[in-house]
C-alpha cells in the first residue's frame, strides 16, 4: 500500500526524470540486443559518436545500431506511449479502470482496414496498408460517436461503450470472413498484423507517429487537472467548474487519433493499454498531472522491452510483439486478483 | 439585489414536467431548506440553481445574470454542492479530494501553492476530516466521505452552498458540529445555504425560510412558522402530524401521529 505524497511540480518532475532515466538505459541495452550482438560499451561510444556527429555508418555495428535498431527502439517506444496515453484517458473518461483505447471499437475498425488493404494489395502502395487501417479507425470512432450520439443527448458513458461494443462485434464478423477467403500469405501478414508488429514502419510514418504523440501529450496535459474531476463523475466535475461535455469530445477526439496512428502502424497490440495505466495508478495514484507523464515514459520503456524480447527469443526470426505483451497480460492479472483477496 | 432568483421556472425531463412556475428570491447570507415530497422536484430545483440544468422557461438568476451567461468555472466560484454521494472508483486520497475544491480558482497549468493548502487544510479541520486526509477516499466511511465533501466544497469558498441531503449519513455529533459550522459561516462570511433535507425538524430548527415543494409547485414558501403546519403537512405528504413548539427554540416542532 503506497503512502500519499502530495502531488506537486517537483515532485512530477522528479518521477519523470527517474523514469526517463530508465527509458534510456532500457533502449541502450535494447540497442546492443538482436540477432546480432553488440557490446553495450560499442553501443555508447556510436551514440557519443553520434552526437559528436562522427559516426561512420560504414560500419557494419553501426548500421545496425543507427538504421535498424534505433529506428524500430523509437517506434516501440511511440507505439507504448500512444496505447498508455490512450489508456489512461479512456479509463478516466469511461470510469473504468480496465478501460483500454481499443474499448470503442478503434482496434476492430483499423483491423479491417488493414486486412482490406491486404486482400487487394494496397501494400505495394506507399503507406497504402496504414493509410486504410487509419481510415478504418476513424470511420470506427465516427460511426460509435454517431451510434452512441443518435441514441439521446449528451454523450453518456454506457451509450459510447454499447456502441462500441456493437461496432466491434460487427468488426469481428467481417474480419473473421476474409481470413476464411484469403489465400496463405495474405493469412500470413494479416495474422502478424492482428497480433501487432513494429517491423513494418518506414522512418518517415514513425517520425509522423512521433510527432503526433508529442502534440497529443501537451494537448491531453492541459486537461489532466479536468480528468481528475471527470474520473470524481460527471456531475461532480460540472459542479467544480468543468466544461465536461466539450472536455470529453476534446478528450475523446485526441486519444482517438492517437490510438489510431499508433493502430494504423503497428497492429493491435493488446494489453498494453490497460496494463501500463492500472500498474502506474497502483504505484503513482490518480492524480492525472503525474500519471500521464509517467503512464507514457513506462507504456515507451514497457513496449521496448516486449519488442526485444520478441526480436531476441528466436533469432533471426521474430516474433509479432504482440504475443509477449499478451503473455505479460495474463500473469498481471491474476497478480491483481492475488493482491484484491488479501 | 437577491443573490439568487428563480423567475418563472419551468422544467420537464423529456415531456414529463418537473418544475412548474416556481418563482423565488433568496437574499445574501439567509439559509433556506427546500423540503417536499420524493419527486416533488428538490434535487432538480438544486440543479437550476448551480446552472447543470437550465430552465425550459424562466430565469434563474445569480447575482442577478443568468446562469446560461455564467462559465462554469465562474459558477463553481459562486456556488458550491455537498452531493449525497459520489462515485471513487479510482483511489484517490482525501486531501486530493478536497484539493480538487480549488480547481475554479486555478488556472490550467499550476499546481496548487501554500495558500490553496492553506485553504484545505482549515476545511479540513472545521470538518474534523484531518485525521484521514492521507487515506484513500474510498476505504473511508460514508460518514466520513460526507464530511470529506463538505470540506471539498468549502474549499471552494463559494459564496453560495447547496446541500443535497448532506447530514444523512452524519452521526450526532457530526451533524452538530456540522450545523454550528454553517451558522459561524453564514455570520461570519455571508455565506448563503440553500438545503435540501426530508427531516422537517432540522429544517424548521435551522433555516430562515423554507421552501415546500409538491409536485413541481411551491406550495408554501415563508418562516418555518407560516410553513410547517400540519394541515401543509397533511396536504403534501398525506400524512397526521401533530405540530407544537420546540420549548427551547419556540420554532415550529413536528411529530408523526402514526
Amino acid at each position: 500500500m503506497p503512502i500519499y505524497r502530495r502531488v506537486t511540480l517537483s515532485r512530477v518532475l522528479q518521477i519523470s526524470a527517474l523514469m526517463l532515466m530508465i527509458f534510456v538505459v532500457i533502449c541502450i541495452v535494447s540497442l546492443s540486443l538482436g540477432s546480432v550482438h553488440i557490446d553495450l560499451i560499442d553501443v555508447l561510444r556510436s551514440l557519443v559518436n553520434s552526437f559528436t556527429g562522427k559516426v561512420s555508418l560504414s560500419s557494419q555495428e553501426e548500421l545496425i545500431i543507427f538504421s535498424v535498431r534505433l529506428p524500430r527502439i523509437i517506434f516501440a517506444g511511440v507505439v507504448g506511449a500512444s496505447l498508455s496515453l490512450g489508456g489512461v484517458v479512456f479509463q478516466a473518461i469511461l470510469r473504468n479502470p480496465l478501460a483500454d483505447p481499443y474499448i470503442l471499437g478503434i482496434s476492430g475498425g483499423s483491423a479491417l482496414g488493414a486486412i482490406i488493404g491486404i486482400v487487394i494489395g494496397a501494400g505495394s502502395f506507399y503507406l497504402g496498408i496504414p493509410l486504410l487501417a487509419f481510415v478504418g479507425a476513424l470511420a470506427t470512432v465516427f460511426l460509435v460517436f454517431a451510434v452512441a450520439g443518435s441514441v439521446r443527448g449528451p454523450l453518456s458513458d454506457n451509450s459510447l461503450l454499447l456502441s462500441g461494443v456493437v461496432v466491434n462485434a460487427f468488426f469481428s464478423a467481417a474480419i473473421l470472413f476474409f481470413l476464411s477467403i484469403v489465400n496463405s500469405m495474405e493469412l500470413h501478414s494479416i495474422t502478424f498484423w492482428l497480433m501487432g508488429d513494429l517491423s513494418g514502419a518506414s522512418a518517415k510514418e514513425i517520425y509522423v507517429a512521433a510527432f503526433c504523440l508529442i502534440a497529443g501529450f501537451v494537448l491531453l496535459y492541459a486537461q489532466a487537472r479536468k480528468l481528475n474531476l471527470i474520473v470524481q463523475g460527471e456531475d461532480t466535475a460540472q459542479q467544480l467548474g468543468v466544461n465536461v461535455e466539450r472536455t470529453k469530445q476534446a478528450l475523446l477526439i485526441i486519444t482517438s487519433l492517437l490510438t489510431a496512428v499508433a493502430v494504423s502502424l503497428a497492429g493491435i497490440i493488446g494489453f498494453v493499454g490497460i496494463m501500463v495505466p492500472h500498474f502506474m495508478r497502483l504505484v503513482f495514484g490518480s492524480d492525472h498531472r503525474l500519471l500521464l507523464p509517467v503512464a507514457a515514459l513506462f507504456g515507451a520503456s514497457f513496449l521496448i522491452v516486449a519488442d526485444t524480447i520478441a526480436r531476441v527469443v528466436l533469432a533471426p526470426a521474430e516474433l509479432p510483439v504482440g504475443v509477449i505483451t499478451a503473455l505479460c497480460g495474463a500473469p498481471y492479472f491474476i497478480f491483481l486478483l492475488k493482491r484484491k483477496s488479501h | 439585489m437577491p443573490m439568487i432568483s428563480a423567475e418563472n421556472i419551468n422544467f420537464s425531463y423529456a415531456a414529463k414536467p418537473v418544475m412548474e412556475n416556481v418563482s423565488f428570491s433568496i437574499d445574501e447570507a439567509q439559509i433556506v431548506a427546500i423540503i417536499g415530497p420524493n419527486g416533488s422536484g428538490k434535487t432538480t430545483l438544486l440543479r437550476i440553481i448551480n446552472g447543470t440544468l437550465f430552465p425550459d422557461a424562466g430565469q434563474m438568476l445569480i447575482d442577478g445574470k443568468d446562469t446560461g451567461q455564467w462559465s462554469r468555472q465562474e459558477i463553481a466560484r459562486k456556488i458550491a454542492i455537498v452531493p449525497q454521494e459520489t462515485a471513487a472508483i479510482f483511489p484517490f486520497y482525501a486531501e486530493e479530494i478536497v484539493l480538487m475544491g480549488r480547481f475554479p480558482h486555478l488556472n490550467k497549468y499550476r499546481f496548487e501553492d501554500k495558500k490553496d493548502y492553506r485553504i484545505v487544510h482549515e476545511a479540513m479541520e472545521k470538518t474534523d476530516t484531518l485525521a484521514f486526509a492521507s487515506r484513500r477516499f474510498n476505504e473511508l466511511s460514508a460518514g466520513e466521505r460526507q464530511r470529506v465533501l463538505i470540506a471539498r466544497a468549502l474549499a471552494q469558498e463559494p459564496k453560495v452552498l447547496l446541500l443535497d441531503e448532506s447530514t444523512v449519513f452524519l452521526d450526532l455529533k457530526h451533524q452538530s458540529q456540522f450545523l454550528a459550522l454553517l451558522r459561524q459561516l453564514n455570520t461570519a462570511q455571508q455565506l448563503t445555504v440553500i438545503f435540501v433535507t426530508h427531516d422537517i425538524n432540522l429544517a424548521a430548527q435551522h433555516a430562515d425560510r423554507i421552501i415546500l415543494l409538491y409536485s413541481g409547485k411551491i406550495y408554501a414558501i415563508g418562516k418555518p412558522a407560516e410553513v410547517i403546519s400540519a394541515a401543509n403537512i397533511k396536504e403534501v405528504y398525506d400524512v397526521d402530524v401533530l405540530v407544537d413548539q420546540n420549548p427551547q427554540s419556540g420554532l415550529p416542532r413536528m411529530t408523526l401521529l402514526t
